[in-house]
């Protein structure tokens, strides 16, 4: 034994010395020696699927110089027995902020927090969120308190980098060798960082959105390559290290599944290949997730059970995020189950202590132990393309690992040991005795039962006199060295007695001890018999059975995505908003998802016939101004025009508010950027597919269009900014916006004809993303939808884009339009307004609710709209209001809210009235559906019924009954000990027009 | 040069309509009027398909029906045949700020709340803006009365019920001080920043807030048992709170906050209670049968407030709590409230469509409403010996399909349901017509 301490001490005290011989060294003289450690008698891991008995690993020089049975020893070997024990490669991972500390918010201490528009770097990139030039290893610092949490979990090296902005710059890998410091850093720009994060460090405003990050990205890789191409004039500082660093391991950062398929979707136009950082709840859409092809790092931070003590608190936490509690320990499973290839980091952990209860939990959800080993060793190794050195334990690898008393994933295995090329991290005494048991003490004459019990690494101790009376007592035991003060029963006494003993076999053990009175005596325990473990019924304990995933995974999602169906619906009352108007008593045959026929005395024996008998079918309503199903801002505001952005990239397909329109009877409606700027971003036309993924919700082929506006948002009126600093402040500005932009764009579009044509030669111009649409503006590719109220700018626009050779397509809120109607008109623009509004700012004063059906008059297209989440799921009832306050044919006022914006959005070819061969977007109605007692029974898009309101009474039911199960689950999780979180609920934002955060 | 003459003849006619703020103010009842042969819905319950209403001097006389009544010829000085059209008592907004602010994005234009903790003696009439161009267009829909009421603070002053035809807030009180506001504490709270929103989560300080309202309401209590020589403005508005001549509005939507109130409330000796809010009035109904506590229900046209709830579950609020025998009425309070006034009666037609009968979804607007605020001696129904306040519309007035109103009338003055924005309407109408 004394002998295996000494060894032990001996290869310490090697791995001190070791140093780079250039390195000037301070204790006595140069003392490096070339001898061997080896470890015998290991079942050895040399990965994950290779596993060697008895085996031999001979290491050198912090290296792996030979593994496997018949190791030939040298003889400057130091040997360490390892009967018994495992050895593992220690752990990696990829993703932290080790030694790196986050740059924190501090901007301005002489108060100024005012946005900023442009930049006041000097020659890097114009966006100070865009910060590639920054290396992990300049501000590293090495953390040995940090080191020691992580080697204690099991980990021999680390990447970490700085956590800051959309482009972060390199990260550095790391090996945790808290002895030597120049063998710590092991690549030094190994990893290139991106994330959907603002940076911390900028006052500039933009970008202020997700979809402003987006854009950034793709301007981003365009100027890198026009840079790369030598066309640029200028230097740049941000972009040279991009292009520099292009060969390094791209990981792209996201927290939630949906911006890890927004990652991907950047990947794949330019071609990138990026690892991408996820956030533990992929399983929701593991399709989408699969497809990206992607080689992810996990997180495995599980939820906490909340506290449902309380009911009244309770009730505000939401079905979501009770199943996410349920279901985020099968996250790993799912995505190992479907062959996603992935790294686990212990990134977004509470604490370090936590990687191995999440872990076994996870396992204990069925994620493959062996999958568990790779995704520590082996992968993150190949992903870094560094498995030569690190993640086995081939020769010539980094002697970078793990000895445990057994299966690494057990719950009782004892880690002992981490070597970190070479140098040994200990983490419990490999030489400690299990001393626990019932011992007979001894003390002079004195006699006591003395139990000991706890785990094996950290023994608890219990003395009762032979009478079964509790002796009060401090029990240590470390180094195989027990101590303990044995504590007289009144605390006015002072007759405490100090045991200490070295352990050499815990059947006997013995020492001195030291009485009150100073004098000495031999103590003796006998072991009478062995420590039997209590059965911890808790913790063998079955997982909570995990609850289906559903689509989405929220309230009211679907157990599987829906399918179309052959429908025929009898005898209704059909709005056809075609040249044959309302019908009655007609069929409706929805076939292949298309409308198949309708008429009278239809038949089709592979359809679902439905009695729709006092029942009225029409085309599903179209919203034209919609601002839900958005993530992270509607509005990209840190620009005056920001025609690169697209709510295309933010499309939120998990937002309840989808399924509250599909129960209004809509079925299509357009994204629309705020109106937060003149010239916003470009819009998305989107089907309401409950259930799917976003870009499945996208309507296909769409036409193209953007935002426009004008008046007191875009001029910043009711801001409550005190010094303005955004250009325009006036309607007088944002016509100069206007005609700059339009008149760049018309340049820029030239330049590039120019130089497509190849009739100049010359460097190629930049490609730049919002004159790049604001130039398919002018070559009527793209269409405007534009925010206005008042005849002026109305009127200012038309003559605007006039001057430019193109029409505005479309003008919503338009609450002035009334006044120019004859104006538009002969313009051709259409109208999407509100039925009523008016009264809630200055510029709406005059707005009137016989503007619709005033404008209407006179030949404008005309569409009322929401803007407004809730009242996008009454849209019908707005359309009844222009026969009531404008007396329009109830026929045309439906057509208001179905076929009016499906022209305007020009895609009146494919939906917006029932005639054959369109799309079946259509509603089935209780009753009128412009009456205020009209309920939606049925919506269906392309044959697909997304809501029944029989089956929303299903969903009702079952959404309270996974409650109660989930609040059982988590009341017993609360019962069993395990700490629990508030009971709280995540804020979500519902966008208006004039929403600028995100 | 006909277009001359057009021209001419629509200058003087715009000219003859300046767009100035509110309608002229009708004049007294002079003359009796019979309404005969509508649908008279009286807004308790009752419909007579051919009515015939009579009314004098402001108060109604006669409520019938006319296949089976005789009336003397010249009865009444004035009939209007209203065959195929609809009768109702005029609709009653509670918990309004009509009036108090005329533009929601003008702060110069606001008037509504204070800054302070208790304020009950701030009184919301004396701000009441009877020219309010909001006020005009919530007429043409059926809203004759309104509930002017101060916000903000944990009480944020006291309201009057006003009539929504007047030259000033004099003439249009109805009943002054009707009662006083409490913003119940939330068991929530927000965290996070506007940039950059949180959670929602439980609110630490809600024990000590409810018990600053405790404090608060034993002061006045005691204060208010003697004449006391200082004289303290704040307690002493309170005063008919304990006597139940006013009415002690809690607004409250978490279930918790209104059984706490109501305990709190009733602890204090507060002898009339009702909740403004209530969304989750329908799970403590039987404390609100206990103690008679009725419900001004908020805005039915409003989001659920859990993503799990029922997607329709504020439509179908009202028939939960009139299912369990509470008196339910509605408000309108939330974004854009002044403006969208005029559409509380689609509020009540949207509960009938989720369920409540057409007449008891009538009542949440007239009736209930009238009771809640201690006004159904002279509004609310169309009964005799109270006000002349109604009004005849073409058809359904709860859907806004048929709701147009072809005649209205307050304390039997029949007034100009013309707006600032009809007056436009014709303007530009007759711009379009100019050839």
């Amino acid at each position: 034994m004394k002998k295996a301490l000494l060894l032990l001490f001996f290869s310490v005290f090697l791995t001190k010395t070791q140093a780079q011989n250039y390195f000037p060294v301070n204790e006595s003289v140069q003392n490096k020696t070339k001898n061997y450690t080896v470890f015998t008698n290991a079942t050895i891991y040399v990965s994950p699927t290779q596993k060697i008995e008895k085996g031999t690993l001979l290491i050198q020089d912090g290296k792996v110089v030979a593994v496997g049975n018949t190791v030939s020893i040298p003889k400057n070997s130091i040997t360490i027995d390892l009967e018994g024990k495992t050895i593992y490669p220690s752990f990696i991972d990829i993703y932290t902020s080790f030694g790196i500390e986050k740059p924190k918010r501090n901007l301005n201490p002489d108060g100024d927090r005012s946005p900023l528009y442009d930049t006041k770097r000097v020659g890097y990139y114009w966006n100070e969120s865009i910060r590639p030039e920054l290396n992990g290893y300049e501000t590293f610092k090495y953390d040995t308190a940090k080191a020691e949490e992580l080697l204690k979990a099991g980990f021999g090296v680390v990447g970490t980098h700085i956590s800051d902005g959309v482009a972060q710059g390199t990260g550095v890998l790391v090996a945790l060798n808290n002895t030597e410091n120049s063998k710590q850093i092991i690549a030094d720009k190994i990893t290139n960082h991106f994330a959907f994060s603002k940076s911390a460090l900028t006052n500039q405003a933009y970008p202020s959105s997700l979809m402003g990050m987006m854009a950034l990205l793709r301007q981003m890789y365009l100027d890198l390559d026009w840079y790369k191409k030598g066309n640029s004039e200028t230097k740049d500082l941000s972009l040279e290290a991009l292009a520099a660093n292009e060969k390094l391991v791209q990981i792209f950062a996201t927290e939630d599944k949906l911006n890890s398929l927004r990652a991907a979707k950047i990947a794949k136009e330019f071609g990138l290949n990026y690892v991408l950082k996820g956030s533990g709840n992929e399983f929701e859409r593991i399709e989408e997730i699969k497809n990206t092809k992607a080689q992810f790092i996990i997180p495995i931070s599980f939820p906490e059970a909340y506290d449902v003590s309380n009911p009244y608190l309770s009730n505000q936490i939401e079905l979501a995020d009770m199943l996410f509690w349920n279901q985020a320990p099968s996250n790993l499973k799912v995505l190992s189950d479907n062959g996603i290839v992935f790294a686990l980091t212990t990134d977004k952990l509470k604490k370090t202590e936590d990687f191995k209860v999440n872990l076994l939990k996870a396992i204990k959800y069925g994620f493959d132990k062996t999958k568990a080993l790779e995704s520590l060793t082996t992968i993150p190794a190949a992903i870094l393309g560094k498995s030569n050195e690190i993640g086995s334990l081939k020769t010539g690898s980094y002697a970078n690992f793990v000895i445990t008393s057994g299966e690494i994933f057990d719950e009782k295995t004892i880690l002992y040991e981490n070597w970190v090329q070479g140098t040994k991290y200990v983490v419990n005494d490999i030489t400690a005795k299990d001393i626990r048991g019932n011992y007979d003490l001894t003390i002079g004459n004195d006699t006591y039962k003395w139990k000991i019990e706890g785990t094996e690494t950290a023994p608890k101790s219990d003395i009762t006199t032979v009478a079964a009376v509790k002796v009060n007592s401090k029990f240590n035991f470390s180094k195989n060295w027990i101590s303990m003060v044995l504590k007289p029963g009144d605390t006015i006494k002072s007759n405490f007695t100090r045991l200490t003993g070295f352990v050499e076999k815990p059947e006997i053990l013995s020492g001195k001890a030291v009485l009150s009175d100073g004098s000495e005596l031999i103590w003796n325990a006998k072991r009478t018999s062995l420590f039997t473990a209590v059965k911890d019924t808790a913790k063998v304990e079955k997982p909570n059975p995990i609850l289906p995933t559903t689509y989405p995974n929220v309230a009211f999602g679907d157990s599987k995505k829906l399918t179309a169906q052959t429908l025929l619906f009898k005898n209704a009352t059909v709005w056809t908003n075609e040249k044959e108007g309302i019908l009655t008593e007609t069929d409706v045959l929805i076939k292949n998802g298309k409308i198949a026929a309708v008429g009278k005395n239809l038949s089709d024996p592979s359809a679902v016939v439905i009695d729709a008998k006092g029942k009225h079918i029409t085309s599903g309503i179209i919203d034209e101004h919609s601002h839900i199903a958005i993530s992270r801002g509607v509005n990209e505001s840190g620009h005056n025009s920001t025609a690169e952005v697209t709510i295309q990239d933010v499309v939120n397909s998990e937002d309840i508010n989808i399924y509250r329109d599909l129960a209004g009877g809509v079925t299509i409606s357009q994204l629309l950027h705020g109106s937060a700027n003149p010239i916003g971003g470009r819009s998305a036309i989107v089907k309401w597919k409950w259930g799917a993924a976003p870009d499945e919700m996208l309507y296909k082929n769409q036409p193209k269009f953007i935002k426009f506006a004008l008046g007191e948002n875009v001029k910043q009126a009711n801001w409550g900014i005190q010094n303005p600093t955004r250009f325009p402040q006036t309607r007088m500005g944002v016509e100069q916006v206007f005609t700059d932009y339009f008149q760049r764009a018309k340049e820029y579009d030239e330049s590039w004809k120019t130089f497509n044509s190849g009739s100049k030669k010359g460097k190629a111009p930049r490609v730049d993303l919002e004159l790049q649409t604001l130039a398919e503006i002018l070559n009527k590719e793209r269409f405007i939808t534009c925010h206005s109220y008042i005849e002026s700018e109305i009127l200012m626009l038309m003559n605007v884009a006039e001057k430019f050779n193109f029409r505005v397509n479309t003008f919503t809120h338009i609450l002035e339009g009334y006044k120019v109607a004859d104006k538009m008109k002969e313009h051709g623009v259409g109208a999407s307004t509100f039925s009523d509004w008016w009264a809630y700012k200055f510029e709406v004063n005059d707005a009137i609710p016989f503007n619709g059906p005033i404008m209407h008059n006179a030949g404008v297209v005309v569409a009322y709209n929401s803007d407004d989440a809730e009242m996008s799921r009454r849209l019908n009832q707005e359309a009844a209001k222009a026969v009531k306050y404008g007396n329009i044919s109830e026929e045309e006022a439906w057509k208001f809210v179905t076929l009016n914006p499906a022209k305007l959005l020009h895609i009146d070819d494919k939906t917006g009235s029932l005639k054959v061969g369109k799309d079946a977007d259509v509603v089935l109605w209780s009753d009128n559906p412009l009456s205020i007692y009209a309920k939606a029974e049925k919506t269906i898009i392309e044959g697909v019924v997304y809501f029944d309101i029989e089956k929303d009474a299903e969903k009702q039911l079952s959404i309270a009954k996974e409650r109660s199960l989930l609040i059982g689950q988590m009341l017993q999780e609360k019962n069993k000990g395990a700490s629990t979180q508030k009971p709280a609920k995540k804020e979500k934002k519902e966008y208006h027009c004039d929403t600028l955060e995100q | 040069m006909k277009n001359k003459h057009l021209y001419i003849m629509l200058l003087l006619f715009s000219a003859l309509l300046p767009l100035k703020a509110q309608q002229i103010p009708a004049q007294k009842q002079t003359k009796s009027i019979l309404i005969l042969n509508a649908t008279a819905h009286l807004g308790n319950g009752t419909v007579i398909e051919n009515s015939a209403i009579g009314f004098k001097d402001g108060k109604i006389t006669l409520v019938a029906d006319a296949t089976k009544i005789r009336l003397a010829a010249g009865a009444y000085d004035t009939t209007i045949d209203a065959s195929g059209k609809h009768i109702y008592p005029g609709f009653i907004a509670p918990n309004s700020t009509l009036g108090l602010v005329e533009i929601d994005a003008v702060k110069s234009s606001d008037d509504q709340e204070e800054i302070g903790s208790f304020n009950p003696n701030v009184r919301s009439v004396i701000a009441y803006n009877s020219e309010s161009k909001v006020v005009e267009t919530v007429r043409p829909n059926g809203i004759l009365i309104a509930q002017i009421t101060p916000r903000g603070g944990r009480i944020s002053g006291t309201s009057s019920v006003v009539q929504l035809d007047a030259w000033s807030w004099k003439d249009a009180v109805l009943k002054e001080n009707d009662g006083i506001h409490l913003n119940f504490p939330s068991n929530f709270r927000r965290s996070g920043s506007w940039f950059e929103p949180g959670i929602v989560e439980p609110n630490k300080d809600y024990p000590k807030q409810v018990e600053e309202i405790n404090v608060f309401l034993a002061n006045a209590k005691a204060y208010n048992q003697t004449v006391s020589k200082e004289r303290n403005i704040v307690l002493e508005a309170t005063k008919a709170l304990f006597d139940g001549s006013q009415t002690l509005y809690i607004h409250a939507d978490e279930e918790k906050q209104i059984v706490d109130g109501i305990q709190l409330a009733v602890n204090n000796q507060i002898k009339k209670i009702v909740i403004i809010g209530g969304f989750e009035a329908y799970k403590s109904s039987d404390l609100l049968q206990k103690y008679n506590v009725g419900v001004l229900l908020r805005r039915v046209h409003d989001m659920p407030t859990s993503d799990d709830q029922d997607v329709n579950l504020p439509y179908k609020m009202a028939k939960l709590l009139t299912d369990k025998g509470i008196l339910v009425g509605l408000e309108n309070s939330g974004d854009h409230e002044r403006m969208s006034t005029r559409n509380l009666p689609f509020l009540a037609g949207t509960c009938a469509a989720f369920g409540l009968d057409k007449e008891k979804a009538l009542q949440l607007i007239t009736s209930n409403t009238a009771k809640l605020l201690g006004i159904d001696s002279s509004c609310g129904t169309l009964e005799t010996g109270k006000d002349a306040t109604l009004f005849i519309s073409e058809g359904d007035a709860l859907d806004m399909r048929t709701n147009k109103l072809t005649a209205a009338f307050i304390q039997g003055r029949t007034i100009n349901l013309e707006t600032f924005q009809t007056k436009l309407d014709d303007k530009f109408k007759a711009k379009y017509n100019q050839k």
